[in-house]
């Protein structure tokens, strides 16, 4: 028997997150793609569908690189339909249930600010292939979030209802944005070697775009200091994942052999 | 990006009320944010064409929502949103003074003139 310690390789490591991440826009890609035909309006709709597919994209080229970091000869599809909740490393955030249209916006302009940043990060890493998405995704991601914020401030400073519900939105969601920039030793050793982004360095940039568009939208910015929920990276999640994964997964486990021929 | 003022985000404004009663009060029962029509631009140098329309509260909405709707294949490389109400359209009685006499003037067609060959080698 070994006496040696499992040391964490650069190669687990960058696996590891690229899934982190693809897992984030996969699970939210999810939920948005609930809103297919059932928008407020026939263009919002659309509008979301699309944001959908966008974030499903995201993922697929995530996982993509993923699989072929890890060099198992395992396909993508794999991680996406075989894995069970505790294998899943998304944040909570992205599997909360869809809720009200002002839910979803909120949920949206939160992340995709986020996703804004950490993509102008991992635009300049060090390998061309990971900078190289990431630079594609973010054209997107700059859109989602000019879409979502538009959003905000028309919720926020629109009529009394919209007002009232995408504040309670935001109230509701809080406890769940403190895990986003949750980083442990895979983004440290990643980051030494120029291959992740450090969310530290541009948490209060993100700060700064939800102050100020809250309070532009007459909206109260709950407290940052609050309590924050975490673990997500360990596999911890509400029991909502579950229910998603359920209806995501259940064709392709009950038929694993299909074929699209 | 600037952004319209409270009062004209709100649905209480009174003019998107007024706007939207009208319609309600004459032939449709449309309670839809006001309509805009598309134009977009399928490559630099090219005119935009009419793509269609759609409903939005104000013309940052309409833009998007046309950028959703039809301009997320690769359609377009620039959008024109218009309010629909802004256009001004002949009507079917203006058809008869408009465009018959064009009928019997052949000759206001160009095909009478003998094109150079020079040039047509060139096009």
């Amino acid at each position: 028997m070994s006496t040696e310690t499992t040391t964490l390789t650069k190669q687990d490591a960058l696996f590891e997150y690229l899934v982190r991440l693809a897992d984030d826009r996969l699970i939210l890609g999810h939920r948005l793609s609930e809103w297919c035909g059932h928008g407020p309006i026939l263009e919002e709709d659309i509008a979301l569908a699309n944001i959908s597919l966008d974030y499903i994209g995201h993922a697929a080229s995530l996982y993509e690189y993923a699989v072929e970091v890890e060099d198992k000869g395992r396909h993508r599809d794999n991680l996406v339909y075989f894995r069970n909740d505790v294998e899943y490393k998304n944040l909570k955030i992205t599997e909360l249930p869809k809720g009200d249209f002002g839910f979803t916006i909120a949920r949206q302009f939160l992340f995709a600010g986020f996703s804004y940043f950490l993509y102008k990060q991992l635009s300049d890493v060090e390998d061309e292939q990971f900078a190289g998405m990431a630079q594609k995704h973010l054209k997107e991601v700059k859109y989602h979030l000019r879409h979502s914020r538009e959003w905000v401030l028309r919720l926020g400073d629109g009529t009394d209802e919209s007002h009232e519900r995408i504040q309670n939105s935001f109230n509701d969601i809080w406890t769940y944005v403190g895990e986003l920039f949750h980083q442990d030793e895979i983004e440290e050793l990643l980051q030494g070697e120029k291959l992740a982004a450090d969310s530290e360095n541009f948490k209060s940039d993100w700060k700064e775009l939800v102050v100020d568009t809250l309070e532009e939208a007459t909206l109260e910015v709950p407290d940052f200091d609050q309590f924050m929920v975490e673990g997500s990276r360990d596999g911890l999640h509400t029991e909502h994942l579950g229910h998603l994964l359920a209806e995501m997964q259940h064709l392709r486990r009950s038929y694993p052999d299909a074929d699209w021929e | 990006m600037r952004y319209p003022s409270r009062s004209r985000l709100s649905t209480h404004d009174p003019n998107l009320k007024e706007n939207m009663s009208e319609k309600n009060d004459t032939e449709s029962k449309d309670i839809q944010w006001p309509l805009w029509e598309v134009f977009t631009q399928p490559r630099d140098g090219k005119p935009h064409e009419h793509a269609g329309s759609l409903h939005a509260p104000d013309a940052e909405m309409a833009l998007e929502n046309a950028r959703d709707v039809y301009a997320r294949r690769k359609e377009a490389v620039n959008i024109w949103v218009v309010p629909s109400d802004q256009i001004v359209a002949s009507k079917g009685e203006d058809a008869g003074p408009f465009f018959d006499p064009a009928d019997d003037k052949p000759y206001r067609h160009p095909q009478f003139y003998s094109v150079p060959r020079a040039s047509k080698r060139r096009s």
